[in-house]
């Protein structure tokens, strides 16, 4: 029989994982609005943030309440980077906000006539979360290290679209409004990999104990 | 429960109420008995002569026990000399430092002891000190009832050791304490209480014994002047005037019975006053 | 306190940093083995946390430290220990010396009733034959500031000692501990009969005694360990399982037995 305090932790865990799906299905959707030009898929993006925003005070209240039974070791790390993780998540789903009311603002004027692969960015920053996702349920150290050096592809493809959008609006200067807005969309899946990223880095912690932020020696674990 | 039952067990609770109360009047009544008896009989024979003049010429009125009373003294005077330190000691001995099967001999034997019959203790230490010393005297009165003290003060000290919870000793032991110091000022002073309540009722006990002074004491009518000779004691006066034809010595014997038994009590009442509760600690 | 270890062979002098050392520490009760080659050291200056479920040796291995352990008449150890290089277990040396030197406290608080609180904080030093009034008057003053008990009782120094509550009889204990003056301090769960604030006070006692004493304290909240100590020894059926600071083996157990412990899985 599992005991009181393993109840509470495997609901954390839960609610985390919800919070996850909703992420990634706002940012989907979000990135799914922008290539249909579909506005109301964008506005329903903007409500369905009221619900992962929800799912964060849930998951601090629940973790306050974890700390009053002064949890130990794997317990008290797994309570303390639970509540990083929901802010790391909620911050992704404000990302998918910001890309849902440009694809509406988009969506307003007639397509830039540019070729972008920011469905192809999307894909590489949902798949680094997901992965550091997985690698927290499995507990597995090796799984979240490798999500972190992925970040720096994310980082080029979004200096590549930067530079791409900052030519075309020199040479085609009705574009440049439309424009901004899909530098903002870039940046703002260049920032969902970097959330991606500290949950990885959370991860490690948990099943490490090791503190791998701010270091340089991000992919090398220092206990064999 | 239904009503049946309930009026069913009120009233055996009421019967055993007064079963328990019948014992107690059963108990008591003895007791009652023998105050009323001896006070009647012998209050009036308890004067200042009884205290302070020897006794008088056969068969005629007057005359005291004063040398009885003294002697009764003396005697367990001399009891407590042999009886406490020894017993005390045993007493500290079997709870402090004896082995479970060296103490376990020790106790068994004191047991045995305590139920010898007192006649037989005075005949022993007829044959001890009497005999060699030719003579009757106070001395072997003392030394008899002395030894009788023995087992009984060794056994209630040793109860009284163990009371003392293990945790003093260990405390002391833990501050560099040796064991003999641990066991004297630590343990035997929290349990002295305890030991002089022990000490005293053993007193009381051979206060009263009258056959092992048959053959150690023997008697006298004269002022005690020496503990090599006999001794007077009121138990033996008791039995003397009583055993006599004499009305007048009987009256006395009363009042020597009260006296011993007022002795007896006085002791009682002195031991619940030494153990009365001066200091409550706090829970 | 620095002494140190001299090599006769080649007169090299190992400082001792360590208060006590102990090494293959086993000890029997009888036939049974109830602390299996026990290594560690204890850190001077420091509070070490011995923690552990009940029955794995915890309490054993805390009176091993000062030789309590032998009042059990079928005690039997093999191992060494070295108080500040000392030997406490060789042949020459008494037990009561050991104690003097290691001194301690115990779960259940003790003052004796038949004394005052004075007489209570000088015992120590008055049975071993100290006399002197003004040493003891002094000495007295000293240890019950130390234990932090002197404000409370000082005007009625006189007075029994069992009329003090459960954590100013506690305190009173320690004071009575230091009065002679110990190099190491062991104390055996001090605080699991009292009440909250009393425990925090002993707890911030023994935060402010660390200072100039050694603190071995067994406890089995982990709480207290993890609040109270710099280091943590987790025992488990007589084998020492993990030792280490007391953020790394709350934080991050190196064994799976230390986490499974701390995180309440068992015991």
């Amino acid at each position: 029989m599992e005991s009181n305090s393993e109840v509470s932790l495997e609901m954390l865990k839960q609610k985390l994982l919800t919070m996850a799906s909703h992420a990634e299905t706002a940012v989907n959707e979000a990135l799914q609005a922008l290539q249909a030009r579909d506005t109301d898929l964008a506005l329903r993006v903007k409500e369905k943030d009221r619900v992962i925003d929800h799912l964060e005070v849930e998951i601090d209240d629940l973790v306050i309440q974890l700390l009053t039974r002064a949890p130990l070791a794997s317990n008290l790390r797994l309570v303390t980077i639970a509540m990083k993780i929901s802010q790391d998540l909620e911050r992704i789903g404000d990302e998918a906000t910001k890309i849902a009311k440009r694809a509406r603002d988009l969506a307003e004027e007639p397509p830039v006539k540019i070729v972008l692969d920011l469905p192809r960015m999307a894909r590489l920053a949902l798949d680094m979360l997901k992965d550091a996702l997985d690698a927290f349920v499995n507990r597995d150290s090796t799984a979240a290290r490798a999500v972190i050096p992925r970040d720096k592809e994310v980082d080029g493809l979004n200096k590549h679209i930067h530079n791409l959008l900052a030519q075309h609006m020199v040479e085609h200067t009705d574009t440049i409004a439309r424009c901004l807005h899909l530098m903002v969309v870039s940046k703002s899946l260049e920032r969902i990999a970097d959330h991606a990223t500290n949950v990885a880095e959370d991860v490690v912690y948990l099943c490490e104990a090791q503190d791998i932020r701010h270091t340089g020696m991000k992919s090398q674990p220092v206990l064999a | 429960m239904t009503a049946a039952n309930h009026k069913l067990r009120n009233f055996k609770d009421a019967l055993m109420q007064i079963v328990a109360l019948l014992c107690a009047i059963i108990v008591v009544t003895p007791l009652v008995l023998i105050f009323y008896h001896l006070i009647k009989l012998g209050f009036s024979s308890i004067n200042w002569a009884f205290f302070t003049q020897l006794p008088g010429p056969v068969g005629e009125p007057g005359g005291g026990m004063g040398n009885a009373i003294v002697g009764t003294f003396i005697l367990l005077g001399q009891a407590a000399v042999i009886g406490v330190p020894v017993g005390v000691l045993g007493g500290v001995f079997l709870a402090e430092y004896g082995s479970p099967k060296s103490s376990g001999w020790i106790r068994f034997a004191a047991d045995i002891l305590n139920g010898v019959p007192s006649i037989v203790w005075g005949l022993v230490v007829y044959g001890l000190v009497v005999v060699p010393m030719h003579g009757f005297s106070a001395l072997a009165g003392g030394v008899v009832l002395g030894l009788m003290m023995v087992p009984l003060v060794m056994r209630t000290t040793e109860e009284v050791l163990h009371l003392v919870p293990a945790g003093y000793r260990e405390a002391a032991l833990a501050l560099g304490v040796s064991k003999w110091k641990t066991v004297l000022q630590i343990v035997v002073r929290t349990a002295l209480k305890g030991i002089a309540t022990g000490v005293l009722l053993a007193i009381a006990r051979v206060a009263g014994e009258t056959a092992p002074l048959l053959f150690t004491a023997l008697g006298n009518n004269i002022w005690a002047r020496s503990l090599t000779q006999p001794i007077a004691a009121l138990p033996l006066q008791i039995f003397n005037y009583a055993m006599s034809p004499y009305d007048e010595w009987h009256r006395q014997a009363w009042a020597a019975a009260l006296v011993l038994l007022l002795l007896v009590l006085f002791i009682n009442i002195g031991v619940r006053f030494l153990t009365r509760d001066r200091w409550k600690a706090k829970i | 306190m620095t002494s140190a270890i001299i090599n006769r062979e080649t007169m090299e002098q190992t400082p001792i940093t360590t208060a006590l050392a102990v090494r293959n520490l086993s000890v029997f009760f009888g036939a049974n083995e109830v602390l299996k080659k026990v290594s560690l050291d204890i850190v001077p200056r420091a509070v070490t946390a011995i923690i552990g479920p009940s029955g794995c040796g915890k309490s054993t291995f805390l009176r091993a430290l000062n030789r309590m352990h032998e009042l059990n008449p079928e005690a039997r150890m093999t191992g060494e220990i070295r108080l500040f290089g000392d030997d406490i277990y060789a042949r020459a040396v008494e037990p009561v010396i050991v104690r003097r030197r290691v001194g301690m406290v115990f779960q259940k608080s003790n003052p004796f009733p038949t004394m005052t609180i004075s007489e209570n904080v000088t015992v120590g030093l008055r049975l071993n034959g100290v006399r002197d009034k003004r040493l003891l008057a002094e000495r007295t003053e000293q240890s019950l500031r130390m234990a932090a008990l002197w404000d409370e009782v000082k005007d009625r120094l006189n007075t029994a000692a069992i009329s003090l509550s459960g954590g100013q009889q506690q305190r009173l204990c320690i004071a009575r501990a230091l009065a002679v003056q110990p190099e190491v301090l062991l104390m055996d769960e001090p605080a699991s009969a009292l009440d909250q604030l009393a425990t925090s006070k002993i707890e911030d006692l023994i935060l402010d005694l660390k200072k100039k004493y050694t603190i071995v304290i067994v406890t089995h909240n982990m709480q207290q360990a993890a609040r109270a100590s710099d280091f943590t020894a987790f025992f488990y059926l007589g084998e020492l399982v993990e030792f280490g600071t007391t953020t790394k083996i709350f934080t991050s157990p190196s064994q799976k037995r230390t986490e499974d412990y701390v995180t309440g899985r068992f015991g």
